[in-house]
C-alpha cells in the first residue's frame, strides 16, 4: 500500500519544528503501525536522511513507552489499545496519516515525535507511594481486602503512564493519570493512611507543572489504552475534598 | 482551606457547586414561568409572590454571587487550561471520545451570558424598577407582568432570541449536570450513568419548557 505521511519533525528541544510530508510506497497491511514507521526509517536511512525519532519498547501494549497522536487521536483510532497495538490493516491504500507528538506544556518535545514525560514521575514523587517500609510480601490473608476493592485497585493500577489521557484532553489535564495512582493506593489498607495528603500533593504538583484542569469531557477514558474509568477521577475529587476541607 | 482554593480541583469544585445552585434556580424559574400557560391571574399572583416574598428576596443576592462565582472561575480556568497546551495539534478528532457540549462549555456559557444580559434588561429590570401596569386580582392590586410578557413574545425576533437562549442552556446543562456531580465526587461507574440520563432528561425538559412558553405567546397572536 502507498501512504502519505505528514510527520512532525523537530531536531531537538530548542529547535523549531514543522510537518514534513513523506510518500511511502510498498507498506503492507500486515505491518503494525510502528513497523510501518520502521520501514519509513529504513527508506530514509538508505537515502541518507535522519530517521524519524519515536519511542517504543515492548510493542505489546504493556510498557507505556509508545505515544503518537495519529489523525487527531491519541494512540490512533482504536479504543483500548496503544500505538504499538495498532495495525496497518486499519488503513487503506492512498490514505493520508498525520502523526504528531503528545502536545502539552508539561510534555516538551525532545526530538521529532518523542516528548519528555518526566512530569509524570514528578507527580508520582509528590505522593504516588506509601512512606512506610512495606518489607517482604506478607502472608496473603493477614490483611483482609474486600474483593471489590482489590479489583478496583487493580483496574487503577493498570495505568501504564503513557500520557494518552493528557493528549486526549482538550485541557491537557493529567487528572486520569493522577486519579489512577491515587485510587490504586487509596482503595487498599496500606495506602489508606496517606490518601488525603497524597491527593492534595499530587494535584498541587500537576498544577505547578502546567497541566490543565479537568472539565469531565471523558475523552481520556475513551483514549486510555487500559480503559481506566472516570470513576477514579470522582474518587480523586472526593479524596481532595476530604484533604482540604 | 487555602489549599482548597489554590488548587485547580478546588476552583473547579466551586464551579460545580455554583452550577448546581444555579441549576436549582433554573428549575424554580421554569416552574414560575409555567404559570404563564395557566393564564393572566395565575401568573401575576405568582410573580407578585416571587417579588415580595422575603425568602426569595434574601436568596436574590446569593443568586447573584452564584452567577459571579460560576462565570468568574470558569473564565479563569478556561484561560488556565489554554496555557496547558501552548502548541496545538494540527489535526484533532475528539468527536468519538467526547460530546460536543462537553467541549464547548465556555462558548455555550458565553452565549448564555449574552442572553442573560438581554433577558435581565427585558424582564427582571422592567418588573422591578420601572412602572408597569397594575391589575386587580382578588381585591389586591398587583403588577401586570403577564401582559408585559405577552406583548414581548408577540415579536417573532424576541421569540427567536429566547428559544436560542433556552437551547444553549439545554446544551450547557446536558454536560454540566453530570459533570458537576463528577466534580464534587458524588459519582462512580453506576451513578455517572444515572446522572447522565437524568441530565439528558432535565436539559431537554428545560430547553423545551422555556421555548414552549415563548412559542405559545407567539402562536396566540397569529
Amino acid at each position: 500500500m502507498n501512504l502519505t505521511l505528514k510527520i512532525w519533525r523537530q531536531k531537538n528541544a530548542k529547535a523549531k519544528g514543522s510537518f514534513v510530508t513523506y510518500k511511502l510506497e510498498g507498506a503492507s497491511q500486515e505491518m503494525s503501525f510502528l513497523e510501518m514507521l520502521d520501514y519509513l526509517n529504513t527508506t530514509l536511512i538508505k537515502k541518507g536522511e535522519d530517521p524519524v525519532a519515536f519511542e517504543h519498547d515492548c510493542r505489546e501494549g504493556i510498557c507505556g513507552t509508545c505515544s503518537l497522536y495519529i489523525n487527531g487521536r491519541a494512540h490512533g483510532q482504536d479504543s483500548m489499545s496503544a500505538t504499538c497495538e495498532l495495525r496497518m490493516s486499519r488503513y487503506k491504500d492512498g490514505d493520508t496519516i498525520v502523526i504528531e507528538p503528545w502536545r502539552a506544556k508539561a510534555f516538551p518535545v525532545i526530538k521529532d515525535l518523542i516528548v519528555d514525560r518526566l512530569a509524570f514521575e514528578k507527580i508520582l514523587e509528590a505522593g504516588g507511594f506509601i512512606s512506610a517500609n512495606a518489607g517482604a510480601a506478607p502472608e496473603a490473608n493477614s490483611i483482609p481486602v474486600p474483593r471489590e476493592h482489590a479489583d478496583k485497585a487493580f483496574d487503577a493500577a493498570s495505568c501504564i503512564g503513557c500520557g494518552a489521557c493528557v493528549s486526549a484532553c482538550k485541557n491537557a489535564s493529567a487528572q486520569l493519570f493522577i486519579a489512577s495512582k491515587v485510587s490504586q493506593l487509596a482503595l487498599l489498607p496500606q495506602g489508606r493512611a496517606e490518601a488525603k495528603s497524597r491527593a492534595r500533593n499530587m494535584i498541587a504538583k500537576a498544577d505547578e507543572l502546567g497541566f490543565g484542569s479537568c472539565t469531565n469531557t471523558g475523552a481520556c477514558e475513551v483514549e486510555c489504552p487500559k480503559g481506566i474509568s472516570l470513576a477514579h477521577i470522582a474518587r480523586l475529587n472526593r479524596e481532595f475534598l476530604k484533604a482540604t476541607l | 482551606m487555602s489549599n482548597f482554593l489554590k488548587a485547580s480541583i478546588g476552583r473547579k469544585l466551586l464551579v460545580g457547586l455554583s452550577g448546581l445552585f444555579l441549576f436549582s434556580f433554573i428549575l424554580v424559574h421554569l416552574t414560575v414561568n409555567l404559570f404563564l400557560l395557566a393564564g393572566q391571574e395565575s401568573y401575576n399572583i405568582a410573580t407578585h409572590f416571587m417579588t415580595t416574598n422575603p425568602v426569595i428576596q434574601t436568596i436574590e443576592p446569593i443568586l447573584a454571587i452564584g452567577f459571579i462565582l460560576h462565570i468568574g472561575i470558569s473564565v479563569w480556568l478556561t484561560f488556565w487550561n489554554q496555557r496547558a497546551r501552548p502548541e496545538k495539534f494540527l489535526k484533532v478528532d475528539q468527536s468519538k471520545s467526547s460530546t460536543w457540549p462537553s467541549r464547548n462549555m465556555f462558548v455555550l456559557g458565553g452565549l448564555i451570558f449574552i442572553f442573560l444580559v438581554i433577558h435581565i434588561s427585558n424582564f427582571w429590570y422592567k418588573i422591578n424598577f420601572t412602572e408597569i401596569g397594575y391589575i386587580e386580582h382578588g381585591g389586591e392590586m398587583v403588577k401586570d407582568a403577564y401582559t408585559m410578557v405577552a406583548t414581548s413574545f408577540s415579536n417573532w425576533w424576541y421569540v427567536v432570541i429566547y428559544v436560542a437562549g433556552a437551547v444553549f442552556l439545554g446544551f450547557h446543562l446536558n454536560h454540566g449536570f453530570q459533570s458537576a456531580f463528577q466534580t464534587i465526587g458524588v459519582s462512580n461507574e453506576i451513578w455517572r450513568k444515572r446522572w447522565t440520563v437524568l441530565g439528558n432528561f432535565l436539559s431537554v425538559l428545560i430547553a423545551a419548557g422555556f421555548s414552549i412558553i415563548a412559542l405559545y405567546f407567539l402562536l396566540k397572536t397569529l
